[in-house]
């Protein structure tokens, strides 16, 4: 795509500077030499961005695999610290993609398929205008009003739901868990989901829903005959987009949940299990150097693995067109 | 199953599409619409399955009715009309994620119906038999229906559309998108059909009209932004041979459209 372009350009911009050459206007050539010019600069310059920070990472990081036991944060060595993060990182994640995912398809369907077009629209604005909130923000109301408005469902579910290692446990009084993370994590990644399964919901071909209306299909099995089978891979791309934006939200978890580094599946307690974000911002300010490079070193381990979460979407995304 | 059709007019929103059809069809025959684009034939034809209603804001007055039951009579759920009156479209448009043997049952298991295996082989069998298609397909029915050509294509929609036994079934310009062969075969298939469904095809061919039905209706329209309505109604012959109305000889001899 990207040399095909740069072709396209490059003949026009050549084209135009023999027109000029004959007495035709050249105006247009320079236009056209500088903005090829900023474009690929935009382009390089991404990438250098990206390669710096890996190298940062790599530079700063890499010491952070071995020093003195105690910046460890108590877990003894790099990897006892860094896998229960990690665990704790993905966990998250995924309890907030649980709640999402069922939600965002819900309402991109609603927004393409169900409401009249003057109602769509303003939900779809709205939708979308949740995505503007910062996540500071998020954290905030998660802390002060959503956690305290949760504590009597924490209740609920440590009384009636024990029987799940989730719930089995006694309940924190504040309702700052990652059960309340989960939630605000939800809701923070909802717009993402749902703005790119409404535009895959929109885009399946009428031909297809005719088919399945023709035979007599309601609304609903009509989105299940050609809606979903056409939009597969579109959804799979925007869960793991939604997926990598909660690998990476820090603010929510760090201002919400009480933290501890452990492997536990227990959500509704005092002491959750901490992400690898959360562990970063909550630690950097009063570090040494050597404390420093390991929260770095986390942080590489991070970034390695939602690089691998993407390559792994779009690896997805990519076998379900070839199809 | 006979259709009733009387003073009816077809709207989007403010713009009337169509004005003022008044028709019968008879039972298992073939009925073709003719008529130059843009006169409403194929919106006619979708009020007969209620799929005009696909599009927001359309609306029909007048009475349709089919086997003598008001299909736009309150309490009647357009999902039960289209059960019933089955719809084959200009582009052959199988499911792209199902196997062909799927693609056949695909009505059938709608409303969350179980059906037995055997009796699902039958079925599919039947249809497919039904569509003359059963002999090139019956060796890979796991495979995607978007496998096979445009022409096949089509016919396993045909298969589709009959493996419901509906009681009517309507063709949107089923042969637009093939190729000589591929019509001649659908058309062949429509001659069969005819003896167990009531067809009622659109045609921009006004040879294939000849060919295949036994009445034809010549819709036109006055001028550009007007109404279509219905110009003549009558058996094929005497359309193609004597018609009554001056336009529809117009029409037919080439002298527009």
């Amino acid at each position: 795509m990207v040399a095909v372009r740069d072709e396209a350009v490059g003949e026009a911009a050549d084209g135009s500077v023999a027109g000029a050459a004959v007495g035709i206007s050249g105006r247009g050539s320079v236009g056209d030499i500088v903005f090829r010019g900023f474009a690929v600069a935009a382009a390089a310059l991404i990438l250098v961005a990206l390669a710096a920070v890996f190298i940062f990472l790599g530079i700063e990081g890499i010491p952070g695999f071995d020093v003195d036991e105690q910046h460890y944060a108590g877990q003894g060595s790099f990897l006892g610290l860094v896998v229960p993060l990690l665990f704790a990182t993905m966990y998250a994640a995924v309890l907030a993609l649980i709640i999402a995912v069922p939600f965002s398809v819900a309402i991109a369907l609603f927004i393409s398929h169900y409401a009249p077009r003057r109602i769509a629209v303003p939900v779809a604005y709205v939708i979308d205008l949740l995505a503007a909130v910062p996540s500071v923000v998020f954290g905030l109301w998660g802390a002060v009003a959503l956690g305290p408005y949760l504590v009597p469902a924490h209740g609920w579910l440590a009384e009636n739901l024990a029987w799940l290692p989730f719930f089995d446990g006694q309940p924190s009084g504040n309702g700052r868990t990652l059960f309340t993370a989960a939630i605000v994590l939800a809701v923070m990644i909802l717009p993402i989901i749902t703005s790119i399964c409404r535009e895959v919901f929109a885009q399946t071909p009428r031909l297809h829903e005719e088919a399945a209306l023709a035979l007599g299909a309601t609304r609903w099995e009509m989105v299940r005959y050609a809606v979903f089978p056409y939009a597969r891979s579109g959804m799979v791309s925007a869960v793991m987009l939604g997926l990598g934006r909660a690998l990476g939200e820090t603010m929510a978890i760090a201002m919400i949940a009480s933290p501890k580094v452990v492997v536990s599946l227990f959500v509704i307690g005092t002491q959750n299990p901490q992400t690898i974000a959360a562990h970063i911002a909550q630690g950097y300010k009063e570090s040494t150097p050597d404390r420093l490079s390991v929260l770095i070193a986390t942080g590489l381990v991070l970034f390695a693995f939602t690089f691998l979460v993407n390559a792994l979407a779009r690896w997805i995304v990519a076998r379900g067109r070839a199809k | 199953m006979s259709i009733s059709v009387k003073d009816a007019s077809i709207f989007y929103g403010d713009f009337k599409a169509v004005e003022d059809v008044t028709m019968s069809i008879k039972p298992k025959s073939v009925t073709a619409f003719i008529g130059p684009s843009g006169c409403g034939k194929s919106t006619f034809l979708r009020t007969l399955n209620r799929m005009h209603e696909v599009i927001p804001g359309a609306y029909v007055e007048g009475k349709i009715s089919i086997a003598g039951q008001d299909i736009y009579g309150s309490g009647v759920d357009p999902v039960a009309v289209r059960r019933k009156v089955g719809m084959v479209f200009q582009r052959p448009n199988p499911f792209p994620t199902m196997s062909i043997y799927d693609n056949v049952l695909a009505g059938n298991r709608l409303n969350s119906k179980r059906i037995k295996k055997a009796e699902a082989d039958e079925i599919v069998e039947d249809a497919l038999r039904g569509a003359n298609l059963w002999n090139e397909v019956k060796d890979r029915l796991g495979k995607p229906g978007m496998g096979l050509s445009g022409g096949q294509q089509q016919r396993l929609c045909i298969a589709r559309a009959i493996a419901v036994q509906p009681e009517v079934l309507l063709m949107d310009e089923p042969c637009s998108a093939l190729d000589p062969i591929s019509t001649a075969a659908i058309e062949d298939l429509i001659h069969e059909l005819k003896s167990d469904y009531t067809i009622v095809i659109v045609t921009h061919n006004m040879q294939q009209a000849a060919r295949v039905s036994d009445e034809t209706g010549f819709f036109n329209l006055k001028a550009a932004g007007q109404p279509g309505h219905l110009v003549e109604f009558n058996p094929t012959k005497q359309m193609f041979t004597n018609p009554d109305n001056p336009d529809t000889e117009a029409y037919i001899s080439g002298r527009f459209g």
